[in-house]
């Protein structure tokens, strides 16, 4: 639990996080769902929600849906579209396509790697808005003299997860979007891509003292565009809000926007329960009614979901950062099958966080990386020549042997090591006797400088470990 | 019984919704509309509390379309039915307050 509220205060967040199907059309068109196009060339008729258009769904849209139902542990169920009525022209017919009170996916969980549970209350279908820019003032709506639309996003499918106020430390609300992101990309029903919008989070944060249960006025906090602003603009809110109840204050409900300049957030709209968007059920479209069949169908072919990968990888003594990490860059199938070709799984593990951090990498051939780990381990090849060949069979795909014999990379004859080590020895006494000291830290350091030098007198071909045992001989010998 | 709806209302609503109407129209529509407004009405004044809430008069789920994408439509021809167009996007009057 991180401390940064003053005592006696908890922190509550639940989060409504949105992310884009990756379909290649639109949820109720054929209209092209593609990100960064001309404006308005991703448009139809039934986008700009013209008179005697029909919405008609895209299968896709509902099976990727439901795939993020399934990973989120969620009850699948029928669902109903309803009409969200609103005046704005992000959304030319004045209603959003969504659904109301009979969602998709109810009642789920995410567990997060931190061991946190957070509990999903729906995932539900919508239609995404149109993109507003307004025009002169200072670029802000309350200044502008006209606005311009683009409805290249109007009706993208969306997905959007509520969770339950489950969070209670900004890091575990970073833990929730990065986790749920890594589950959108792996099960391949969103890039959930920040930058591009694809993946959009709203915060909703209250305070509480410790060791109550209820639930105090929350605000709503928009523009988060990055983890790191996720977590800044929480803490912010909720000391904000303890100042305010410190000072005999409360904090109205409302929408904020999170300024990440100035690090604050600022006053938007007035939000109560109440806002009425005359939801009812759009009569233009029939409930999705997914069978038993279809469900199970989608469920079979889901991909393993990160946090099994990463067990995978616990399981093989990889630390709980470096699985994550592996995981991340989709290295653990090649991490897993090098191990189970007989590679010593505490440097194939770090070899993936610290020497495999290139595009092409997940293309490596195991059987190669596990024969690369075996030489190394088996004394054929140094650490360095070892990051060497690794670089260099991701890039040619040939294989360890024929690089490091390209290379000239033979393991060195220990006794030749011995004498060029006993020739350094004697030309830098004073290091020498610094080394036979009793001060660690300066043998530490002077061990350094004699493995440098045998390094460069070798052009890095000499094991370190060798080097240390060799040096460490002679002190004692 | 009053009126559902006036003639001057329509006009209203006409206006709002950027509709040009004839005299002739208006005539037509507030008659019409008056007809929709009174079944309303009359289906109000039934008791249904026993009755289940339909969505929908078909007892029809799950219609599907591929998700095959296509632009059918050309963004001149889409922007040709805008009132003002800059830099290929419509132009509105300034939005008062946010997105809701």
């Amino acid at each position: 639990m991180s401390t940064f509220l003053p005592d006696g205060w908890e922190l509550v967040v639940g989060l409504e996080v949105h992310a884009e199907l990756a379909t290649e059309s639109k949820l109720f068109s054929p209209a092209v769902n593609h990100f960064g196009g001309e404006p308005n060339t991703q448009v139809d008729p039934v986008c700009l929600g013209l008179p005697g258009t029909l919405p008609v769904i895209s299968k896709e849209a509902v099976e990727l849906s439901i795939r993020i139902g399934l990973a989120l542990n969620c009850t699948i169920q029928r669902c109903v579209f309803a009409r969200k009525n609103y005046f704005y022209p992000d959304m030319p017919k004045d209603y959003q396509i969504s659904q109301y009170d009979q969602p998709l996916n109810i009642d789920g969980w995410l567990d997060l790697p931190t061991g946190t549970r957070v509990r999903i209350e729906r995932a539900h279908m919508e239609e995404d808005t149109g993109k507003s820019t307004h025009l002169g003032g200072d670029g802000r709506i309350t200044s502008a003299t006209a606005t311009l639309l683009d409805y290249n996003r109007a009706g993208v499918p969306l997905v959007e997860i509520v969770s339950h106020p489950d969070i209670r430390d900004p890091e575990d609300a970073k833990a929730y979007v990065a986790e749920l992101q890594a589950i959108l990309v792996t099960i391949g029903s969103s890039d959930g891509k920040f930058e591009e919008g694809s993946m959009r989070v709203d915060a909703n944060v209250s305070v509480r003292p410790v060791g109550s249960d209820e639930l105090r006025t929350r605000c709503e906090i928009k523009n988060v565009n990055s983890l790191r602003s996720l977590g800044r603009a929480i803490e912010y809110e909720a000391r904000r809000h303890v100042d305010l109840y410190d000072s005999g204050n409360a904090p109205m409900q409302e929408t904020r926007h999170w300024d990440e300049e100035s690090g604050r957030t600022k006053s938007g709209r007035p939000k109560g329960d109440a806002d009425d968007y005359r939801y009812f059920p759009d009569p233009d479209l029939v409930p999705v009614d997914p069978s038993r069949e279809w469900i199970e169908e989608i469920r079979a072919a889901l991909p393993p979901l990160p946090s099994a990968r990463r067990a995978a990888l616990l399981a093989q003594g990889a630390d709980a950062t470096g699985a994550a990490v592996i995981v991340e860059r989709d290295l653990d199938t090649l991490a897993l099958a090098a191990i189970d070709a007989g590679a010593d799984p505490a440097r194939v593990v770090t070899h993936a966080v610290q020497n495999l951090n290139v595009d092409g990498a997940a293309a490596l051939d195991a059987g190669h990386f596990a024969d690369l780990v075996k030489m190394e381990v088996g004394g054929d090849l140094s650490a360095t020549q070892a990051k060497t060949v690794l670089a260099e069979m991701v890039e040619t795909g040939n294989s360890p042997t024929e690089i490091a014999s390209a290379h000239g990379f033979e393991a060195m004859d220990t006794s030749e090591l011995e004498s060029i080590i006993d020739g350094l020895i004697e030309a830098s006494p004073d290091e020498w006797a610094r080394f036979t000291g009793d001060d660690d830290k300066i043998r530490g350091k002077m061990q350094g400088f004699f493995t440098g030098q045998v390094m460069k007198a070798t052009k890095g071909q000499a094991d370190g470990k060798v080097v240390a045992q060799i040096l460490n001989a002679r002190r004692n010998g | 019984m009053s009126d559902p709806i006036s003639r001057d209302e329509v006009a209203k609503v006409a206006e709002l919704a950027m509709l040009e109407l004839t005299d002739g129209e208006l005539d037509t529509f507030t008659g019409q509309l008056a007809a929709v407004l009174q079944h309303a009405t009359d289906v109000d004044a039934l008791d249904v509390a026993d009755v289940e809430p339909t969505n929908h008069p078909y007892p029809l789920v799950n219609v599907f379309r591929p998700d095959v994408a296509e632009n059918r439509v050309s963004r001149e021809e889409l922007l040709a039915a805008g009132p003002e167009i800059e830099d290929h996007m419509f132009k509105v009057p300034p939005v008062l307050g946010e997105q809701p």
